[in-house]
């Protein structure tokens, strides 16, 4: 576990940030200038708070009141940059080597083959740095922290640097690395399909503080956070598990705590873990229950709350079963249904809107 | 050597025992003070780096002459050198690696402290994420990747070294078999009657001195380069 309350004063720039990290992946998620690299960097050691203190699994490495600071090699503490920095005098194996020779053989959390293994890289022991690709590089910097055996890893936007379609190929590694070995993330980010795939908890940043933390899901679907989440398109996020496929009709079947959803076909096993976002667009609102209609997923739900989000929209968050969903329909419409918190009402959501990419493996 | 008088070998020899020792000694000192320019704020900083670049503007016979004053058997720090150590520098080809030290000291300095300034800092910060304390992380990582620049350094201070004549003619005087380098020993001959055809000799000798310095340094650099990959 990670506990991190630090302040520190840069010039104009206040950071004021408290907050826990659990086990799993925790995103540190908000725009760029937020001061994510500054937690992360004082987690580190890399950078010095004015005040404040530092845990990790219990252990102090920053205490301004008991005046404890810990350099960066006594903390044991990963950390993949944004940009890899890995050691161009020498060959991956080397890299990789480099922080797992300075920790004792009987402290090594790690074995070598296994992490390379997890993270694809057996063919490139020998090669240098300056011959791979960026999502190359990138994969054998996680392993060289993961060897070092820390207790916990940083990793901060080590996706940014490469485009789309390395990003896509390196994210399963990232996954994987998360569910593989268990040792607590600290992921940060300003992407939020990097955020659906990975983490588990998220630490909403603005400015220099901590807006908001608390579960992917939970988070997510807050359209009072819709400032900080919904860059891009607006939408509730529901945690589902694939339960089967229906090959002939082209129709994926996920069970979340409202009951079925059927989505477009997924190219996942039955069993799998999911993440699925749904667009607040997306979702129409029927008091009755509409009989001999195309739409795939009728879901009985309660109104929870109706806000304005502008002079045309307004937002409806629903619970159905126990899980939020996040509804955006016109004030025409609300004009007529004349929806309140308490309302028993259904939530129409098309199986095609559901599409590919719209469904993370967790 | 067949082809070479005595003198000549003798000179070559000289020559090369005091470069190398002025190159070997002044190194870790030359790291040492460049690092400290390079990377640390110290009130005097300015003062330092001046008196580190003075042997490159100041006439090397000025330079001799601080050394004789400085380091002679009555100077303030040669006499303790004798008294403590018995040892003297005055008049001894230790004495030339020294002066030859002190004059090509800036040269190295200059060189390792420009790469020491080119070189990605991001990298030790890795190092130390990695469980590499300070120290370990200069001579694991920082080193490895100024070793161009150190190489560069090495080779203009040996060289620089191969031709000193003023503060080493200053500070040692020339003696024959003790301090009588190659520059030197043209000297002399210039001086004599009829030396002329010696003199030439050892000019070709030193040409050739200075060009294989070079070469060795290009071929080294280039694995060098090689090995990080640029």
């Amino acid at each position: 576990m990670l506990e991190v309350a630090v302040r520190r004063i840069q010039g104009s720039f206040a950071l004021d940030v408290a907050f826990v990290a659990g086990t799993g992946v925790t995103a540190l998620f908000g725009p760029s200038g937020s001061g994510k690299t500054s937690v992360v960097e004082m987690v580190a050691g890399l950078a010095r708070p004015d005040s404040g203190r530092i845990k990790v699994e219990g252990r102090v490495l920053f205490d301004s009141a008991a005046s404890t600071d810990l350099a960066p090699e006594a903390r044991r503490v990963g950390y993949v940059f944004q940009e890899g920095r890995l050691f161009p005098h020498l060959s991956v194996r080397g890299n990789l080597c480099f922080g797992m020779k300075r920790v004792r053989p009987a402290d090594r959390q790690l074995g070598f083959d296994d992490v390379v293994a997890v993270l694809g890289i057996e063919t490139l022991l020998e090669r240098r740095p300056s011959g791979l690709s960026g999502g190359e590089k990138q994969r054998v910097a996680i392993g060289r922290a993961l060897l070092a055996s820390p207790r916990i890893l940083l990793m901060d936007e080590p996706l940014a640097a490469l485009d789309s379609s390395r990003k896509a190929e390196l994210l399963p590694f990232v996954a994987g690395v998360a569910r593989r070995f268990a040792i607590p993330i600290l992921y940060v980010s300003h992407a939020m399909d990097e955020v659906l795939q990975l983490a588990d908890t998220l630490v909403l940043m603005e400015a220099g503080r901590v807006a908001a933390a608390g579960g992917v899901e939970q988070l997510l679907s807050d359209p009072s956070l819709k400032a900080l989440t919904g860059r891009g398109e607006a939408g509730a996020v529901v945690a589902a598990t694939v339960v089967g496929h229906d090959d002939c009709t082209g129709i994926t079947r996920l069970a979340f705590a409202g009951g079925t959803l059927m989505v477009a076909r997924q190219d996942l096993a039955v069993g799998t873990l999911t993440r699925v976002r749904i667009h607040a667009r997306d979702i129409a609102i029927a008091i009755d229950r509409p009989e001999r209609i195309s739409v795939r997923n009728i879901l009985a739900s309660v109104v929870c709350s109706v806000t304005e989000a502008d002079d045309h929209i307004v937002d409806v968050v629903l619970d159905c079963g126990g899980c939020p969903l996040w509804s955006q329909i016109t004030a025409q419409g609300q004009a007529q249904l004349g929806l309140s918190p308490g309302m028993a009402v259904h939530a129409l959501v098309k199986a095609v809107t559901v599409a590919r990419g719209e469904v993370a493996r967790r | 050597m067949p082809f070479l008088t005595p003198v000549e070998s003798e000179a070559i020899r000289l020559s090369l025992l005091v470069s190398c020792w002025a190159v070997a000694g002044s190194l870790p000192l030359g790291l040492g003070c460049a690092w400290l320019l390079a990377r640390r704020q110290f009130p005097g900083k300015l003062l330092v780096d001046g008196i580190v670049h003075l042997p490159l503007v100041l006439p090397p016979v000025v330079v001799g002459y601080a050394l004789l004053v400085l380091l002679g058997r009555r100077g303030p720090l040669g006499a303790a050198l004798y008294d403590w150590f018995g040892i003297t520098v005055a008049f001894t080809w230790k004495g030339a690696a020294i002066a030859s030290a002190v004059i090509a000291f800036p040269l190295m300095v200059r060189a390792i402290r420009l790469s020491l300034e080119g070189i990605d800092r991001r990298l030790e910060q890795a190092a130390r994420t990695l469980g590499c304390g300070p120290l370990e992380t200069f001579f694991t990582v920082t080193l490895p990747l100024i070793l161009p620049g150190v190489l560069t350094g090495t080779v203009l201070a040996f060289a620089r070294s191969l031709s000193e004549f003023g503060a080493t003619i200053t500070f040692v005087s020339s003696i024959p078999g003790e301090t009588r380098t190659l520059p030197l020993a043209l000297y002399t001959l210039t001086q004599v009657p009829g030396g002329d055809a010696a003199a030439f000799r050892l000019c070709v000798i030193s040409v050739v001195l200075a060009f294989a310095a070079l070469l060795i340094a290009e071929w080294l650099a280039r694995r060098v380069a090689a090995r990080l990959g640029s």
